[in-house]
């Protein structure tokens, strides 16, 4: 009887993942074309444009997401097999053993030869995402398994984002300008960007240049708390602690609008402080450097092609 | 020998006193009985639960949806302000971070530590190792009595004034990070959590001293530390872990205090401290803190496992010092909730590999439960089937904390719902499995009735289907780079947080089950022997009545120095 319920339970639900299935694949599709932002119903990490990311979406799907599927698999696997084999109606009498000393050999020795073996990208990625490139350093890139292949120039132009109650400050440290960056409101979105999503949105990018190595120094405001910039699609996250400067890069390969959020809970806004990365072609960003060095920032939003 | 002569004297001396079983309300309060203490400590925690899980059903009810749709409301209807105001909507979202903060503090301190170490580690480490009662018994009434006022401060402090005048209580995660648990946090409320927080850590502190004394000092005749049921050596690793661990939170929590009343400035940039110095301390006590909740489960679970399967338990030694590494190791992994912190290259290096040590003695565990199963002659009734689906959903929990272990990984991860749903995985679902799975087994016990199978099958199964609906799409919003305590959220990630949300509903039908088999079983009153379960159960509790004499023991059992555990 209690099967029977079980069984009925599991139907619905199948039924309903099935009624939900053909919206899914819309939704996978889509992850193609759009990037730097989660789309509908995605199951999955967003795609990558810095090397970064690459390797992180590399070492995610190409070993950890197999290795823990097939694990849980095989427990699934193991369990479903005693329940049919040894319930009390086949095996009336239980058998004594305790011990097996090669089997529990194996299930020691083989977890750490499979931890070694995730531990060897694993250390690689890690390694790639702490060092600030020299131009020289080759990066893992997609091919976690390779000595490096990627080359990734020395930082070029240097940003500090100082985390705020509740929006962001961007300074390009190099020519002396800075911009405030908050959170369009509903009212505001639908009258100047109705084309970017709800929650992510904001009044002013911070722009920089495809192709180029950013290095990102991130903190926050010294009287405020703890923030954290994270941009899923660069592979970038990093606390924004008062009184620390901490350091990281990125190097984005495709123009276009890159989304992050506040990633540390940082009061009653923390959901509403989006970070947007607008990376454009070299020219553009000259162009727009130069405006907004000669004093407008105005015209040197003028400058890029509006945001819809 | 000596102390075993000592013992028995004792024994003789409580079972004159058998007829003097104290009545009424004096039963309770003055209570120093180990099982009357256990008892307690478990009625607190299904009462802690529900308030635990009624907070977790609100925030589930506002992330059904993108926008925000309760909260506002909800602060409308508490502070009296007009619901469409920017006011309403401010304190809205501060109160749904006092509601995911509250909703942590209570599932850890009040709920899952009360039922595991607090109610079956009082109640049944005792019994398992023969002995007539604790090592202290007044130390153990004080233990459990200094819960329900630290409850009642927790309490206190959503109803304080938190980050400001129309803004109560403290909403700044059960992590507690300066400077948002000081500057951030001007507000008594603040004050009021740590007050709690202390009193419940005296509570703990005072429980694991007992449980350790008891364990090492009052096992029966015969029973060695190696012949010791595995419960009685999980309950032994937590305490060591809560009396190490603990200090450390108090230490931390009172340098916040201090640091908030008193000028001091451990954690304040601006006059030379370090924030993230909270952190490394806060850790250092936090990850254990995740073993005190897992630990006992794990201890809960092989009895179970071995009792169904009429079988003894695989690899003893290997089961009982894989907890012991389990509890040495987790005292050095800390800092892989620090990733993304800024520390340096070679200090993550170094927690990434320390990290995934863990993962080779869960698996021996786990393998040995299998192990265990294997070849038995296995009846799945109720407690065996929370003991397998926390088997497999333990599983899942794990492997995904594999995943986060490594910090190029946990880049992406880091602070978002794939965070969540591993620690709810092995918490949620693994610590509050192992507990439903204890209660079903040791409720004869306990209580001497027989609860209705088929309504506890249906517990588990709904339950079952429930969590799973709630945490595993949980993963899917990580992954896609949903962070962590947001209120409002872009509406892509609408689609899974709407099935997380039902998967709530259904729990929470579960839990209905629970509270009608409980009180069927009460009502009906079936008696349930002194060992339902059969010739698997081997360990000494089953000896006894159901329930147990007031004063068991009174002559120690001697253990067979020949018998297999």
């Amino acid at each position: 009887m209690v099967t029977g319920q079980f069984l009925r339970k599991i139907g619905a639900i199948s039924a309903a993942a099935m009624a939900l299935a053909p919206a899914f694949v819309m939704a996978q599709e889509q992850v193609a074309e759009q990037t730097g932002h989660p789309v509908y119903g995605q199951f999955h990490l967003q795609r990558a444009v810095t090397p970064i990311m690459d390797s992180i979406v590399s070492f995610h799907d190409g070993i950890l997401l197999w290795t823990i599927t097939l694990i849980v698999l095989f427990v699934l696997a193991l369990l479903i097999w005693i329940m049919i084999r040894y319930n009390a109606k086949r095996n009336p009498v239980p058998a004594a053993f305790t011990h097996n000393t090669l089997v529990e050999v194996v299930w020691t020795v083989l977890p750490i030869v499979i931890l070694i073996i995730i531990a060897i990208p694993s250390f690689g990625v890690l390694s790639d995402q702490l060092t600030t490139p020299d131009g020289q350093r080759k990066y893992l890139g997609s091919n976690i398994f390779s000595f490096g292949e990627v080359e990734v120039p020395a930082p070029e132009l240097t940003i500090k984002a100082t985390g705020q109650q509740w929006y962001w400050d961007y300074e390009y440290v190099d020519d002396g300008v800075s911009l405030t960056s908050i959170m369009l409101n509903e009212e505001d979105r639908a009258a100047t960007k109705p084309g970017q999503p709800r929650l992510l949105a904001v009044d002013n990018e911070l722009v920089v240049p495809v192709d180029t190595t950013v290095r990102l120094e991130v903190t926050a405001d010294p009287t405020g708390v703890i923030h954290a910039f994270a941009v899923p699609s660069f592979g970038v996250k990093i606390d924004a602690v008062p009184g620390r400067l901490n350091e990281t890069w990125f190097n984005v390969r495709e123009t276009g609008i890159y989304y992050g959020q506040c990633s540390e809970l940082c009061g009653k806004d923390h959901a509403f402080m989006p970070i947007a990365i607008r990376v454009v072609t070299k020219d553009e960003f000259a162009t727009y450097m130069a405006a907004f060095k000669a004093g407008d920032y105005a015209a040197a939003n003028a400058t890029l092609v509006a945001l819809q | 020998m000596a102390d075993i002569a000592h013992l028995e004297a004792h024994a003789a001396h409580d079972s004159a006193h058998d007829n003097h079983t104290p009545t009424g309300w004096r039963r309770w309060l003055y209570s120093t009985n180990h099982k009357d203490i256990g008892v307690m400590y478990l009625w607190f925690a299904v009462f802690t639960g529900i308030v635990g899980g009624l907070l977790s059903g609100v925030m589930r009810m506002e992330l059904q949806e993108p926008g925000i749709q309760i909260f506002h409301g909800l602060a409308s209807m508490v502070y009296g302000m007009d619901a469409a105001s920017g006011e309403a909507l401010d304190a809205g979202k501060h109160m749904y971070n006092v509601f995911t903060t509250a909703h942590a503090l209570i599932m850890v301190f009040f709920v899952v530590m009360p039922a595991t170490m607090g109610g079956f580690a009082n109640y049944f480490a005792p019994l398992m190792i023969g002995a007539p009662d604790t090592a202290f018994p007044r130390i153990n009434n004080i233990a459990f009595w200094l819960l329900p006022p630290a409850f009642i401060l927790l309490l206190m402090s959503l109803f304080f004034e938190g980050t400001g005048p129309g803004a109560l209580g403290f909403g700044g995660g059960w992590t507690v990070y300066p400077p948002l648990s000081t500057s951030g946090h001007p507000g008594p409320a603040m004050d009021f959590a740590i007050l709690s927080l202390h009193v419940a850590g005296i509570s703990s502190i005072l429980g694991a001293i007992n449980l350790i004394t008891t364990i090492f000092n009052m096992r029966a005749p015969g029973m060695t530390l190696h012949k010791m049921p595995l419960f009685a050596w999980s309950v032994l690793v937590t305490a060591f872990l809560l009396l190490l661990a603990l200090p450390v939170l108090a230490g931390a929590i009172t340098m916040l205090l201090t640091d908030r009343n008193f000028g001091t400035s451990f954690f304040k940039p601006a006059e030379g401290g370090d924030p993230i110095l909270f952190q490394h301390l806060f850790w250092f006590f936090g990850h254990p803190e995740v073993y005190i909740m897992i630990l006992p489960g794990f201890g809960i679970i092989s009895h179970i496992v071995s009792t169904f399967s009429r079988k003894p338990i695989f690899g003893y030694m290997a089961m009982a010092y894989a907890m012991v590494a389990i509890g040495f190791v987790g005292f050095v992994v800390w800092a892989h909730h620090m990733y993304t912190t800024g520390l340096s290259l070679d200090v993550q290096r170094y927690f990434v590999a320390a990290t995934m040590v863990i993962a080779v003695p869960t698996g021996v565990k786990i393998f040995s439960w299998i192990a265990t199963m294997w070849g038995g002659s296995i009846t799945f009734k109720s407690p065996m089937l929370w003991a397998v689906g926390f088997i497999f959903l333990f599983t899942v929990g794990g492997v995904t904390g594999v995943v986060l272990a490594n910090a190029g990984a946990d880049r992406a991860l880091h602070d978002t719902y794939y965070v969540v749903a591993h620690f709810h995985y092995v918490l949620s679902l693994g610590a509050v499995f192992s507990i439903f799975a204890a209660w079903y087994y040791w409720y004869p016990k306990m209580f001497g009735y027989m609860y209705n199978e088929t309504l506890a099958a249906v517990h588990f199964w709904v339950m079952f289907v429930g969590v799973n609906l709630i945490f595993f799409p949980q993963h899917f919003l990580g992954l896609a780079g949903m962070p962590r305590r947001y209120i409002d959220y872009p509406d892509a990630f609408g689609f899974w947080n709407r099935i997380s949300s039902v998967g709530y509903y259904i729990t929470f039908v579960a839990m209905i089950v629970f509270f009608y088999a409980t009180w069927e079983a009460f009502k009906r009153k079936r008696p349930a022997g002194d060992n339902p379960w059969g010739d698997g159960a081997t360990t000494l509790e089953w000896t006894l009545s159901s329930p147990p004499p007031f004063h068991q023991f009174s002559t120690l059992p001697r253990i067979d120095s020949t018998k297999a555990h």
